[in-house]
C-alpha cells in the first residue's frame, strides 16, 4: 500500500476509535434508570486507554522527558547479571506489571461502586491516563538517567535532604498502614468462614512444600513448582467444602475476627523472620500464577458474558452517607480506588527493580505507562464485577452491622428502605449457593468482589452448581494476593527500619543479624498488626477508617512523587511542560488534604475521627476504641504535614530556579553511547 | 493461503516464547540461568543454593504493590 494511503488508513482508524471512545463514556456517563451492558465500561476503557497510549505518552516520551533511544540505560553500563541486566521489553513489561497489581485496584473500585458505577469509572479512565502512568512513566525514565535510583534517593538529591528523609519516613509509614488495612480485608472475608480459612490456611504447608522441593528436589525449576502448588491449592479449595461440612474440623476453622487476626499477626512475624526461600518466595510465585491466570480468566468471563450492570449510575449515598465508606463522593470516590487511578507506591517500583532491566530508554513509554494501563483495566474489571451484583447484596455485604443492624431482617429491612431491595431469605439462599453460613457484614471489599467474580465465573463456566467452588477460589485468590504483600511488606519495612536504626546504632542495621531481625520484625509487625488490631474492635467494621487512611497515605506518596517530578523537570528548563506533572499534583494536594481535613475535624461521627472519638467518649465508650480514633487522626495528620514540608521544600527549589538564584542542575549520570544501536545496525 | 498460514503460525510460536520468557523472568527461572552462567556451574542443589543465598536479599527488599 501507498505510504500516504497506509497513513490515512491509521488516522481514519484512530478517528472511529476516538468516536466510538466518546460514544462509550457518553452512554455511561449520561444513561439513566436503565441498566446497561458492562461492554460499554470495557470499550470505554480500551478506547480511551488506546488513544492516551498513542498520543499523549507518545507526546510526553518525545517532548517532555525526550527519550533517547541512543543513550545507554542503567541495565547496560552497569549490567552485571545480578541486578542489571538488558531485558526484553515484553518482559520487563510483565515483570513491572506482575509487581505493581495487588489487590488495591480490585478493592478500591469495589468499594467505591457505593457510589454507583459513574464515579469511579469516569475516575479510572481520566487518574490513570493522566495521573498515574504519567507518574510510573516519569518516574521511570528519571530513575533510568539516574543509574536506576530510588525515589526517596531521587528526593533527596533534587529537593534536598529535608525531602528525601520525609519521603523515607512516608514510606515505611505508608507500608505500615497498608498492611493493617489489607490484613483486615483478610480477617473479614475469612471470619466464620470454614471453608475459606482451611483453604487459605493450607496455603502454608503448600508453601513450604514447594520451597523443600525446590530447593531439595529439583532446584531452580519455580514454574513446574508453582504448577504443583496451584494444583495442591486446588485441591484444598475442592476439599474446604468437606471440611465446612464435618462436625470436628468446621470448628476447628470457624474462626472469629479477634482470632484470626492474632493469626495472621503471628503468621507475619514467622514469615519476616523464616528464612526467604522457605515460606515468602514460594508464596510470592504462587500468588503471582494465580493472579496472572485469575485476571486473564476474569477478562475472559467478562468478554465472554458480558453481563448487564445492575447498580445505578449514581447511588444517593453520593451525599456522603455512604454505608461502605462514609463521605462525599469528592473527595471519597478518588482516594478509595487508588492503585486502579493513581497509586504513589508504584513510584517505588518504577524506581526499584524496573529501571534495572529495561535495554533501551524508549521502551520506558510501554512499561511505564502501558502497565499502568494494564492495571487500570483491571480495576475496570473489578468494577464490573461488583456492579453486576444486585445493589441490595452489595449493600447487605459491605455494610457494617454497625450501621445496618446486626440480625438479617433488619438489615436486609434497612438497605431495601434505601431503595435497594433485598430480602433476608434471598441472602440465605446466597450464602447457601456459596458454601458460607452468612454473608452479611462482610466488610472490606473482597467477599462482595469474589461473589461478583463467582458470578461471571459461573456463568461462563459450569453453572450455578459450581458458584461456591468459584467464590471460594476468588475467595483464596485474593487473600493469597494479600498475605503475599503482608510477606513482603513486613520484610521490606523491616530492612528499611533496619537501615534507618543502623545509623544510631550500627549493630541494628545489620540485616541478616538475628537479634536485629527479630527485634525490627516485632516493631513492624506490632505496627501494623495495632492497626489490623483496631480495624477488627470497629464497630463500624473497620474499613470505614482504615480504607480512607490507606487511600490517603499512598496518594499523598504520589504527590511526593510529583513534587520530584516537577523539580526535574523545572531545572531541566522544561518550564512549559510543567503542567503534565503538575496538574495530577494539584489534583491530588486537592484531593487528599480535603480528604484529610474531613477524616480529621468533620462533625459527622462516621467521617471524623475525632468526632467519633467524642461521642464515644459522651456515650462512656471503650478508652481503646476512643484513643484508636485519635491515633487515627493523627496518622493522617502527620501524613499530611510530612507531605506539606516537602511541598514547601520542592516550591522552595523551583522558585530559587525560577528566578535564578540557583543554578539548576540535574543530577543525571553522563550520556553513553548503547551499543545496541551499533549491533540493529550491523 | 499456505504462506499466510505460516506467517500466523510463526506469530503465534513467537508469542509463546515470550509468554515463556516473560514467566521465566517473573518466576526468577532466568535469573537462575544468568547465575549458572555467570559462576560457570551447572544446575545442582548446591548451585541453587548458592544463587538463593545471593538473590534473597534482592528478592526480599523487592517492593510489592498494594
Amino acid at each position: 500500500m501507498h505510504p500516504h494511503m497506509t497513513r490515512l488508513f491509521r488516522l481514519t482508524l484512530w478517528i472511529l476509535l476516538a468516536i466510538v471512545g466518546a460514544a462509550a463514556v457518553a452512554i455511561i456517563a449520561v444513561h439513566r434508570g436503565e441498566q446497561i451492558n458492562a461492554m460499554w465500561l470495557v470499550v470505554a476503557a480500551v478506547c480511551t486507554f488506546a488513544l492516551g497510549y498513542r498520543f499523549y505518552s507518545k507526546f510526553v516520551a518525545a517532548k517532555v522527558l525526550a527519550l533517547d533511544a541512543m543513550r545507554a540505560t542503567p541495565a547496560e553500563r552497569l549490567e552485571n547479571g545480578r541486578d542489571f541486566v538488558p531485558t526484553n521489553k515484553w518482559v520487563v513489561f510483565g515483570h513491572h506489571f506482575a509487581a505493581i497489581a495487588g489487590p488495591g485496584p480490585l478493592i478500591g473500585p469495589v468499594l467505591a461502586a457505593q457510589f454507583g458505577y459513574l464515579p469511579g469509572t469516569l475516575w479510572i479512565l481520566a487518574g490513570a491516563v493522566f495521573g498515574g502512568c504519567i507518574q510510573d512513566f516519569v518516574i521511570l525514565a528519571f530513575s533510568l538517567r539516574r543509574d536506576g535510583k530510588s525515589m526517596t534517593e531521587m528526593a533527596k538529591d533534587e529537593i534536598g535532604r529535608v525531602g528525601g528523609i520525609v519521603a523515607y519516613a512516608a514510606v515505611i509509614s505508608i507500608i505500615i498502614i497498608l498492611l493493617g488495612a489489607t490484613a483486615l480485608i483478610v480477617v473479614n472475608a475469612l471470619k466464620s468462614s470454614p471453608w475459606g480459612t482451611f483453604t487459605i490456611a493450607m496455603t502454608i504447608p503448600i508453601a513450604l512444600v514447594m520451597g523443600i522441593y525446590l530447593r531439595r528436589l529439583r532446584p531452580g525449576k519455580v514454574l513446574e513448582t508453582s504448577l504443583l502448588g496451584f494444583v495442591l491449592v486446588m485441591l484444598s479449595i475442592w476439599g474446604g467444602q468437606w471440611v465446612s461440612h464435618s462436625a470436628t474440623l468446621a470448628p476447628l476453622f470457624t474462626l472469629t475476627a479477634p482470632t484470626l487476626a492474632i493469626l495472621i499477626i503471628l503468621y507475619g512475624f514467622a514469615a519476616s523472620a523464616l528464612p526467604v526461600w522457605l515460606l515468602l518466595a514460594p508464596r510470592d510465585y504462587l500468588s503471582t500464577f494465580v493472579k496472572l491466570g485469575t485476571i486473564g480468566l476474569l477478562a475472559l468471563g467478562i468478554v465472554a458474558i458480558h453481563p448487564s450492570l445492575h447498580m445505578p449510575a449514581l447511588t444517593r449515598f453520593t451525599d456522603g452517607t455512604g454505608p461502605v465508606i462514609a463521605g462525599k463522593v469528592f473527595p471519597f470516590a478518588f482516594f478509595t480506588i487508588a492503585c486502579g487511578a493513581i497509586s504513589g507506591f508504584h513510584s517505588l517500583i518504577a524506581s526499584g527493580t524496573t529501571p534495572k532491566l529495561v535495554t533501551r530508554e524508549s521502551e520506558a513509554r510501554m512499561v511505564g505507562y502501558g502497565a499502568m494501563l494494564a492495571e487500570a483495566m483491571v480495576a475496570i474489571m473489578a468494577t464490573i464485577a461488583a456492579c453486576v451484583l444486585q445493589p441490595g447484596i452489595y449493600f447487605a455485604i459491605n455494610s457494617p452491622a454497625g450501621v445496618v443492624g446486626q440480625a438479617p431482617e433488619t438489615a436486609a429491612a434497612t438497605i431495601t428502605q434505601w431503595g435497594f431491595p433485598v430480602t433476608a431469605t434471598q441472602m440465605h439462599a446466597l450464602a447457601q449457593a456459596v458454601g458460607e453460613q452468612t454473608l452479611y457484614n462482610r466488610t472490606g471489599g473482597a467477599p462482595a468482589f469474589a461473589v461478583g467474580m463467582a458470578h461471571i465465573f459461573a456463568s461462563s463456566l459450569g453453572g450455578h452448581t459450581v458458584l461456591a467452588i468459584w467464590y471460594h477460589f476468588a475467595i483464596m485468590f485474593e487473600a493469597l494476593f494479600i498475605l503475599s504483600i503482608l510477606d513482603a511488606g513486613t520484610r521490606v519495612g523491616r530492612f528499611m527500619l533496619q537501615e534507618a536504626l543502623g545509623h544510631i546504632w550500627k549493630p541494628l542495621g545489620h540485616t541478616s543479624a538475628y537479634p536485629s531481625v527479630l527485634t525490627t520484625s516485632a516493631l513492624i509487625v506490632a505496627a501494623w498488626g495495632y492497626f489490623l488490631w483496631q480495624g477488627v474492635r470497629d464497630p463500624l467494621g473497620g474499613i470505614n477508617s482504615l480504607w480512607p487512611l490507606f487511600g490517603i497515605a499512598n496518594q499523598l506518596l504520589a504527590v511526593v512523587a510529583f513534587c520530584v517530578a516537577t523539580t526535574i523537570l523545572i531545572k531541566k528548563r522544561q518550564t512549559k511542560y510543567i503542567p503534565i506533572t503538575l496538574a495530577p499534583l494539584l489534583w491530588l494536594v486537592a484531593v487528599n488534604f480535603t480528604a484529610a481535613y474531613d477524616k480529621i475535624f468533620d462533625p459527622n461521627p462516621r467521617i471524623g475521627f475525632l468526632s467519633q472519638a467524642r461521642q464515644l467518649a459522651a456515650t462512656g465508650g471503650n478508652a481503646r476504641l476512643i484513643f484508636n480514633f485519635r491515633l487515627d487522626a493523627f496518622m493522617t495528620a502527620l501524613l499530611v504535614m510530612m507531605v506539606t514540608l516537602i511541598l514547601f521544600e520542592s516550591t522552595r527549589e523551583w522558585l530559587r530556579v525560577l528566578t535564578g538564584r540557583k543554578q539548576a542542575s540535574v543530577k543525571e549520570a553522563p550520556f553513553v553511547m548503547t551499543r545496541f544501536a551499533l549491533e540493529e545496525q550491523a | 493461503m499456505k504462506p499466510m498460514l505460516v506467517s500466523v503460525a510463526d506469530r503465534l510460536g513467537r508469542g509463546m516464547s515470550v509468554l515463556l520468557a516473560v514467566l521465566r523472568e517473573i518466576f526468577d527461572e532466568s535469573a537462575y540461568a544468568r547465575f549458572l552462567a555467570r559462576s560457570h556451574s551447572t544446575s545442582s542443589k548446591t548451585a541453587y543454593a548458592a544463587f538463593l543465598e545471593e538473590h534473597t536479599s534482592a528478592q526480599a527488599r523487592r517492593h510489592r504493590c498494594c
